[in-house]
């Protein structure tokens, strides 16, 4: 079967029972993209799948047939940051680091559904939705920071969002 | 060498006359290009697929008993699976902390024991293995109730840090006094839960082991592994330069021991990480605690009596007693003081430090209780804490090295806002949400451990710094750069600094808040040599000496630091030791937490709507990350406040919410917008370089400003934490 990830194309043949989380990191060598829990519960494997957020620890390899996948070492680099990779530098969303490229590629995936106009628990309208500080906390809420960076997240992420903080 | 032990002041260091500008600066992490990009790479991602070997941990389904076999051969005939180890004498029961855990899978002493590993050349593989091994275990009752078994606990350990005090007499102190307190708090079992779990990879070369993992402390993790293996401690380099997340719970795992065991019996390298589910019951967690806290005061409001007595529990090994009164030895002044615990053995892993040994607990139930007695003295909770402020240590009558409570509370009252809250709780209403302001005092005391480093000034003007000393999202590499980038007159860019690797020299480690404080301090002085060396070539004194952009400048010479160093590197070691000065002064951290919550009036449930952390925590070495780990800490006391709580089934002795789906840690939700304000003191007694621990301090008290917080905003008090909407609804009056 073939994917493309980060925008090349990979012939793989995975074992069935491989989660495209471990085929990313121990096929392919992408240890970029965390394992946290293996179980859904964190957000650590956090990649966008054809432009959707996805816990890669709760998908199989094998149903990516044809699929277009983004990780974090597709969206910039140490020499080539993204805007979010930026800024979570600027605001220190972050200590360890560990949940951080899930974070990243989870705010990715999360300003996309915002500005599709996908209401969330926190929006007051459900027809038009203003990002702010209790919308990104909210919709963030699925990445898990133990060192609990949260409040530097939700400010780097709304900064490359143009959003009111508070 | 420059060697300095702390028996008196350091009489000042090159680094306090630097110019360069970068000490203290709020600088963004040096690393955070790697970790933003996903480069940085962690103890697993070492090695992958066709390189390495896979072990999947195999444990039992029993709390208590005799294995009486081990069935391997549904999981040998699997594919792909290379061994199923269960017969190695070296199996560790479970994760050590400073010396080797306990070895042998005969017995199972605690749920979801280690017993063994299954090998395969994939994860998949190794997983289906492991868990087609049958462990059969002669089940036997178990002791899984702490209070249950108090008939039969002892006191502290004889290693312990804290061993009972009693001053005066209590019970008559209580009797006598005007206004008492005299309550029972209760806090539950708690987990690390850092988000990288713990993995290792290990790879042997003849009879040297090479091991890639995720731990905190590489000169204590070295002689525990090499004794747990049966092979010579220089036998063993340990690599740990990122780890993910630690606090206090990454000293040495399983995976690190049955990665080795595999790895030699295969000749292969062999990776293993816990699975999130085994971290709960393999890795020592933090103890449940009962604490009763006795307060005896005047009518005008000053303390006659304070006493902490706590029972624990602790896992067969034992070892480890959970200091639960320590910050409250020497908070407030009191005539009559009693600090006492009692340790229970349960049949459950062994507990072990998190984050804070004691104050992060201990703090819970004793600023609850100083809420209690503020509010039964009609006092307000600021001034009945000033109020009982002593001048010298309560306890040994040693002077403070630094004490900021006082200027903690009082700038924190008015950043935040205090003179608005209403005394009488239950007094403000916004819809269905009832809101209210708590204050806590934070308290923890202050450690120095020995610690080394190298640090090398290069013939092209770059520094090196070398130490084993780790960075657990601490900051240990920006601010290990921007004390040497002060001392030598460096900009950030031109300082290496190389961490976690045990064949550098050793550092303090992470731990206990003694990371910045110890391996900075041994940075700072090997520059002091280097710049010694300087000086002498510039033939100057060093005080007349100024170093700044790469360059000396004395007398009317403005020299390049490549110029003087010439073709040799120039190379010195710095060495600090704990000293006298540990006893001749009280030394802790100190701040004062605030918090404002909301309690729905329907559910009972509570949502911290800000909070305020100021401390006082020596010299802030970089505000940025100080402020990061200052609202790591706060965020950790929000979690402890109303979540945080392995839930343990009675019957069988094993946590029931063991992964993070049902082990609630606070999430981007749960968590307002922080403010941290720090009272800079210099604390040039605690170490050379005069900064505190900070990311212990923070945690300290946190949960007692939300949960003091609760009772202002809606009249319940709850006293077994976490607060969750249940306890406070039943407190709640009828609608
Ligand atoms: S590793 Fe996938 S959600 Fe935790
Ligand atoms: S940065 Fe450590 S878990 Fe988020």
């Amino acid at each position: 079967m073939h994917f493309t990830i980060n925008g090349a194309t990979h012939a793989v043949e995975p074992d069935i029972r491989a989660s495209l989380l471990d085929v990313l990191r121990e096929h392919l060598g992408l240890t970029g993209t965390k394992k946290g829990c293996d179980h859904g519960q964190c957000g650590a494997c956090t990649v966008l799948v054809n432009g959707r957020r996805i816990n890669a620890c709760l998908t199989l390899a094998v149903m990516h047939q044809d699929d277009d996948i983004l990780t974090i070492e597709g969206l910039g680099s140490a020499e080539h940051l993204h805007p979010l990779q930026a800024a979570f530098i600027k605001h220190d969303g972050y200590q360890c680091g560990y949940c951080t490229p899930g974070q990243i590629c989870s705010a990715v995936g999360m300003l996309d559904e915002v500005a599709k106009g996908w209401p969330s628990h926190v929006s007051a309208d459900l027809e038009t939705v203003t990002l702010d500080g209790a919308e990104i906390s909210e919709r963030m809420s699925g990445n898990l920071c133990r060192c609990s960076a949260y409040p530097n997240i939700v400010d780097a992420i709304a900064e490359v969002a143009g959003a009111e903080r508070a | 060498m420059s060697d300095f032990t702390m028996n008196a002041d350091h009489p000042g260091l090159a680094m306090d006359r630097g110019v360069q500008g970068v000490l203290g600066a709020g600088l963004d992490r040096s690393e955070g290009a790697l970790k933003v990009s996903g480069t940085a790479r962690y103890g697993y991602e070492h090695l992958v697929e066709g390189e390495v070997a896979y072990g999947y941990l195999i444990t039992a389904p029993a709390a208590k008993g005799k294995v009486t076999g081990i069935d391997t051969d549904a999981a040998r005939a699997l594919p792909d699976v290379l061994d199923i180890i269960v017969d190695d004498p070296r199996i560790p029961r479970q994760a050590a902390a400073f010396g080797p855990a306990h070895a042998g899978n005969d017995e199972i002493d605690h749920w979801d024991q280690v017993v063994g590993v299954a090998v395969a050349t994939s994860f998949e593989a190794a997983r289906a293995a492991a868990k087609a091994v049958r462990v059969h275990v002669a089940i036997e009752p178990g002791h899984f109730d702490t209070m249950a078994d108090i008939d039969k606990a002892s006191g502290p350990p004889k290693d312990s840090r804290l061993q009972d005090i009693a001053k005066g007499d209590i019970d008559a102190a209580m009797a006598q006094a005007a206004v008492t307190i005299d309550q029972v708090y209760t806090t539950p079992n708690h987990v690390h839960a850092a988000m990288e779990p713990h993995a290792s990879v290990a790879i042997w070369e003849g009879d040297s082991l090479t091991l890639h993992s995720s731990l905190q402390i590489l000169k204590v993790a070295r002689p525990v592994l090499a004794k747990a293996l049966g092979i010579a401690d220089d036998k063993v380099r340990i690599l740990s330069p990122y780890i993910g997340g630690g606090f206090g719970g990454k000293m040495l795992g399983p995976d690190a021991v049955l990665a080795a065991i595999a790895a030699q019996k295969l000749g292969r390298p062999v990776k293993i990480a816990m699975a999130r589910r085994q971290l709960f019951h393999n890795v020592y967690r933090r103890t449940d605690t009962n604490q009763r806290i006795r307060l005896a005061a005047t009518e005008d409001g000053k303390l006659l009596a304070v006493g902490h007595d706590s029972v624990v529990s602790q896992g067969p090994d034992g070892g480890f007693m959970e200091p639960v009164a320590l910050g409250s030895i020497s908070l407030y002044d009191a005539p009559v003081r009693h600090f006492s615990h009692k340790v229970v053995t349960l049949d459950m892993v062994m507990a072990g430090a998190v984050r804070a040994p004691g104050e992060a607990v201990g703090t819970l139930a004793l600023e609850t209780a100083m809420d209690e007695m503020a509010e039964a003295l009609g006092r307000d909770p600021i001034d009945f804490r000033k109020l009982n402020e002593p001048k010298v240590d309560p306890m040994t009558g040693a002077p403070f090295s630094t004490r900021g409570l006082v200027a903690c509370l009082d700038r924190g009252a008015e950043a935040f806002g205090w003179a608005k809250r209403s005394a009488q709780p239950g007094q403000v209403r916004e819809g269905e949400w009832l809101i209210g302001m708590g204050v806590s005092a934070a308290v923890r005391i202050n450690l120095l451990v020995d610690s080394e480093a190298r640090v090398t000034l290069s013939p092209d003007g770059r520094a090196r710094i070398e130490t084993d000393m780790t960075d657990i999202g601490t900051g240990s590499y920006t601010i290990l750069a921007q004390i040497a980038g002060e001392a030598l007159g460096l900009p950030m860019e031109r300082i290496d600094v190389i961490l976690g690797d045990t064949d550098l020299p050793p550092g303090a480690g992470s731990g206990g808040s003694f990371g910045a404080a110890s391996a900075g301090s041994s940075v700072a002085l090997a520059c002091e040599d280097i710049v010694a060396t300087l000086a002498e070539r510039m033939g100057a004194k060093a005080q007349d000496m100024t170093l700044k952009d790469g360059h000396a400048v004395a007398g009317n010479r403005r020299v390049p630091l490549a110029e003087l160093v010439g073709d040799a590197p120039l190379v010195a070691m710095g060495k600090i030791s704990q000293g006298s000065n540990a006893r001749t002064f009280s030394q802790a951290a100190h701040g004062a937490q605030f918090a404002e919550v909301a309690v729905n009036a329907v559910t009972g449930e509570a949502r911290v709507r800000r909070m305020l952390g100021v401390f006082e925590a020596g010299r802030i070495l970089n505000a940025k990350l100080a402020r990061s780990q200052a609202i790591g800490g706060m965020i950790w006391g929000i979690g402890y406040a109303l979540m945080e709580e392995a839930v343990l089934d009675q019957r069988h002795g094993q946590f029931v919410n063991q992964d993070l789906g049902e082990y609630h840690v606070p999430s981007h939700a749960d968590v307002p917008p922080l403010d941290v304000l720090f009272l800079e003191e210099i604390d040039t007694h605690a170490n050379p370089i005069g900064v505190k621990g900070l990311g212990e301090l923070s945690i300290s008290g946190a949960g007692a400003a939300v949960t003091n917080a609760i009772y202002n905003a809606c009249g319940v008090r709850v006293r077994d934490f976490p607060l969750t909407l249940d306890k406070i609804l039943a407190g709640l009056p009828e609608m």
